[in-house]
């Protein structure tokens, strides 16, 4: 250690995937022994900039140094040799290999199990982060997993760790544990770089906040002089954007029917994590409901068990029949590329279709709502492949509301849609709510939340709560901060 | 697009493919020092040299491979991979044997027709050991079925060497089929049995399922994007999937108890020269369309008549047409491939119109990478 120069400092990064612009320029500084928090919204650019810190993406323009010197690395290992760690979302482990073996999976000396095992004691010793190094991972809980990929990172001797939401896989005991022993490890000398969104959970542990804002640095700075309100409208933006025109009858009261009606609900994530621990709502017929919420707060499970699609864990659930759904990955959960435009629209419904299929009356229909829904395309008789993905999107929301439902839910429904399809969907989800269509809408964009509900929901901590639809209110209920 | 173009434009790269076959299997042949011309002239000769020919070698040997296709075919229109048509055709072939030589020659027509139900029930539930691996426990069933013929093949072994052998327990194979309760042949002087127009009404039926019945649509929805068939569609893909690989299963016992009973009047061990393995090649030269599996289960039916024909007359082993054939899969999966690599080759080669990459949806990014 011969100089102050920071451990790790990424200098206007740029990365862009096309025309999409991830990182546009964004710096980062991290010094020994801190903790450095970094927050932003979904597609803030996060994740991109901590898988360029691994050498698991390059960027297109900026430097990366270490310890003052500048560093290239074009793979995890080199970036491994080079001090740094990281624990991503998803673990890379081998879940029939044990411990130890999988530590010593991918390490650069002999394969020595004995060592690797001596080791995996000493450093969970050490660092209070108990492992058997016996154990099978299949058998390890998702904290062990996590505290393993760690050991895997401390075993070859990382000196800056990156969590990539560390605290979202666990329970709130396990995330306090984990949190005190980034504490811990950055007071040995150690650098942590943790991806959060909890306000809250990150002022109590971090030393240093840098905030991304659509792939640019907007905010950095000693963790002592922020509140969590400067820190939520760094993420959000402070100013609503003033091309939009707000909702066009906001004084609206909920009239209508309860529609969507759930009492008392939890629902479980695909990792077996009880996101949502007790939901009441209700819906009404004629009514848009925003559903604000971060990554990762349970939004997901609550908007499936409001389709109908998912079974809750718990409580009891009343709707209509035939939801309609958008979900938001639409090529995985929407639709069949390779297939039709006709036989896309008589997905809706399939389950219950008995003997013959009435391809000519479904062609009609499918025709029909290519007119209606100014959806681009030959003709009813192409693959849904050939379509742009703002069509596809408009003949999906149009297939959910062909046969006027009583209920629609929709997920993100103009994420990478362009300004005039964007339009074309908020239109339709507008007319839906007009003709008595209980509406429920989630979008990880804030402002198209604020901009189409009558009223908004946040999903934080496991409940759901009306906070009304001030921007600042919701926007710190979403993070879970006091208010 | 008028639908003789379009037909043609479909039929480009399965023609592609035989044609490419046919020129390395020429190219074998002269490496190996055989007389080329000689050699795919027997070839000609034992697959179309008479009508003769035509009916008691190409057909007969196309008609097992037909079902067998058939089978492969709706099974991977489901999603599901199954190779395990071999076994399964050898499941309904026993069947269908221990049934002929059991019941009284006095059911005659009746008689077959119980055989052949057997057949495919021995073959459905054959594959429902694999359907309900896959289900309870997740086991792949590209492993399940290879092994299921594995074991399928020794039990036939088995059986001819115990239960099922002939009455005087010399040769491996089982008693030779009543006349009465044999299919009916169709062309005076040839093979041709009743068997071939089973197959072919079996591939109609198959392709009406498909095409016009509800119950056809979700099996192909299941198969070309479970999830959206589960979410948008509410379809149990579990149990459609589960349903398609039985029915799969079915078809391909059906194969084989038409051959037992309209072929080879008898059970043994090496009775499919493996009709189920060359299925999947027959299923995906036809790109799993049944209709289309009709000519491509002609086209590789007269590959292996005119292999024995190749043999015997110009004495060229008949494994080289299984190099031939084994070039037609790499032909597809080679332009399968290319499809998915570069969408502009595949569409000039499949039809329909370029897509036009988005550059503003984040899942194009992903593809584009």
């Amino acid at each position: 250690m011969t100089t102050a120069a920071p451990r790790l400092a990424l200098n206007a990064i740029s990365r862009h995937f096309g025309k999409v612009s991830a990182l546009d320029g964004a710096s980062l500084t991290a010094n020994r022994g801190e903790v450095h928090a970094i927050l932003g919204e979904n597609g803030a650019g996060k994740s991109t900039l901590m898988k360029i810190a691994y050498g698991l993406d390059q960027p297109n323009a900026g430097t990366i140094e270490i310890d003052g010197k500048r560093a290239v690395f074009r793979t995890p290992r080199e970036a491994m040799a080079l001090g740094i760690g990281m624990v991503q979302q998803h673990f890379a482990l081998v879940d029939a290999l044990t411990v130890a073996e999988n530590v010593a999976l991918g390490g650069t000396d002999t394969f020595d199990l004995k060592a690797t095992a001596t080791t995996i004691r000493r450093l969970s010793e050490a660092s209070g982060l108990g492992l058997d190094p016996g154990a099978r991972v299949s058998t390890l809980s998702v904290g062990a997993q996590q505290r393993l990929e760690i050991i895997k990172a401390l075993a070859r001797d990382a000196k800056v760790l990156i969590l990539d939401e560390p605290t979202a896989v666990l329970s709130p005991i396990e995330a306090k544990h984990l949190l005190d022993w980034t504490r811990r490890f950055a007071d040995a000398g150690g650098t942590v770089l943790l991806i959060a969104h909890k306000l809250r959970e990150i002022l109590s542990i971090a030393d240093h906040v840098t905030v991304l804002r659509r792939g640019k640095t907007v905010l950095t700075s000693s963790a002592r002089d922020v509140t969590e309100q400067m820190l939520a409208d760094a993420m959000l933006g402070a100013t609503r954007a003033t091309s939009r025109t707000p909702n066009q009858a906001p004084a609206r009261i909920a009239r209508g029917t309860p529609t969507l009606i759930l009492t008392n609900v939890a629902t479980r994530d695909e990792l077996g994590v009880t996101r949502i621990t007790d939901a009441t709502l209700s819906v009404n017929s004629g009514e848009i409901v925003g559903i604000a919420a971060i990554e990762g707060a349970g939004q997901r499970e609550l908007l499936r068990v409001l389709a109908g699609r998912l079974v809750p864990a718990k409580g009891t659930v009343r709707l209509p029949e035939g939801v309609g759904f958008v979900p938001e990955d639409r090529h995985r959960d929407a639709i069949v590329l390779d297939a039709t435009l006709t036989e896309n629209l008589a997905l809706r419904g399939a389950v219950d279709r008995r003997g013959l299929m009435p391809w000519k009356t479904l062609d009609g229909i499918a025709n029909a709502l290519l007119r209606i829904r100014d959806v681009r395309a030959v003709d009813e008789h192409v693959v849904m492949r050939t379509l742009s993905g703002g069509n596809q999107q408009k003949f999906v929301v149009g297939r959910e509301l062909a046969d006027s439902p009583a209920a629609l839910v929709v997920e993100n429904p103009t994420r990478g849609l362009d300004i005039r399809a964007t339009a074309d969907v908020h239109a339709a989800l507008r007319a839906a709510r007009d003709a008595g269509t209980a509406v429920v809408l989630y979008s990880s964009d804030l402002d198209e939340v604020l901009l189409l509900s009558d009223r908004v929901l946040v999903v934080a901590a496991g409940v759901v709560r009306d906070v009304g639809s001030d921007r600042d209110i919701v926007g710190l209920a979403m993070l879970d901060a006091s208010h | 697009m008028p639908p003789l173009a379009r037909t043609l434009r479909l039929m480009f790269v399965p023609i592609l493919a035989i044609s490419l076959s046919l020129i390395a299997l020429s190219a074998l042949l002269a490496v190996s020092g055989y007389s080329v011309t000689a050699a795919l002239a027997a070839l000609w000769h034992g697959a179309f040299g008479s009508w003769s020919v035509i009916a008691s070698g190409t057909l007969v040997r196309a008609t097992p491979l037909l079902f067998a296709g058939l089978a492969v075919a709706v099974a991977f229109r489901a999603g599901i991979l199954n190779i395990g048509a071999e076994g399964q055709l050898l499941a309904g072939a026993a069947a269908a044997t221990a049934v002929s030589v059991t019941i009284s020659p006095a059911f005659g027509i009746v008689g077959s027709c119980i055989a052949l139900m057997a057949g495919a029930a021995a073959g459905g539930m054959w594959a429902g050991i694999a359907a309900g691996l896959r289900q309870q426990f997740g086991v792949l069933e590209v492993i399940s079925t290879i092994m299921l013929n594995v074991i399928m093949l020794h039990l036939t072994g088995l059986l001819v060497r115990g239960p099922l052998q002939e009455s005087t327990a010399t040769f491996p194979q089982s008693a030779l089929i009543d006349q009465a309760l044999r299919l009916p042949r169709i062309f005076p002087g040839t093979r041709l049995h009743a068997g071939v127009v089973l197959a072919v009404l079996s591939a109609l039926l198959l392709a009406w399922f498909l095409r016009s019945t509800a119950r056809g649509f979700r099996l192909r929805m299941t198969g070309a994007n479970p999830r959206a068939a589960a979410s948008a569609g509410g379809i149990d893909v579990a149990r459609v999937a589960t349903s398609a690989f039985i029915a799969s299963g079915a078809i391909a016992g059906l194969g084989g108890a038409v051959e037992v009973t309209g072929v080879t009047y008898a059970l043994y061990e090496n009775l499919s020269p493996g009709y189920g393995y060359t299925a999947i090649a027959v299923a995906l030269l036809a790109r799993l369309n049944p209709m289309a599996a009709i000519g491509s289960a002609f086209v590789f039916g007269a590959l292996e008549a005119g292999a024995a024909a190749m043999q015997r007359e110009a004495q060229v082993p008949a494994g080289m047409v299984g190099v031939a054939e084994a070039c037609v899969i790499l032909v597809l999966l080679a332009s399968e491939w290319i499809g998915t690599r570069a969408r502009g080759w595949s569409t000039l080669l499949w039809g329909g119109a370029p897509p036009q990459p988005n550059l503003s949806d984040p899942a194009a990014i992903g593809e584009l990478e």
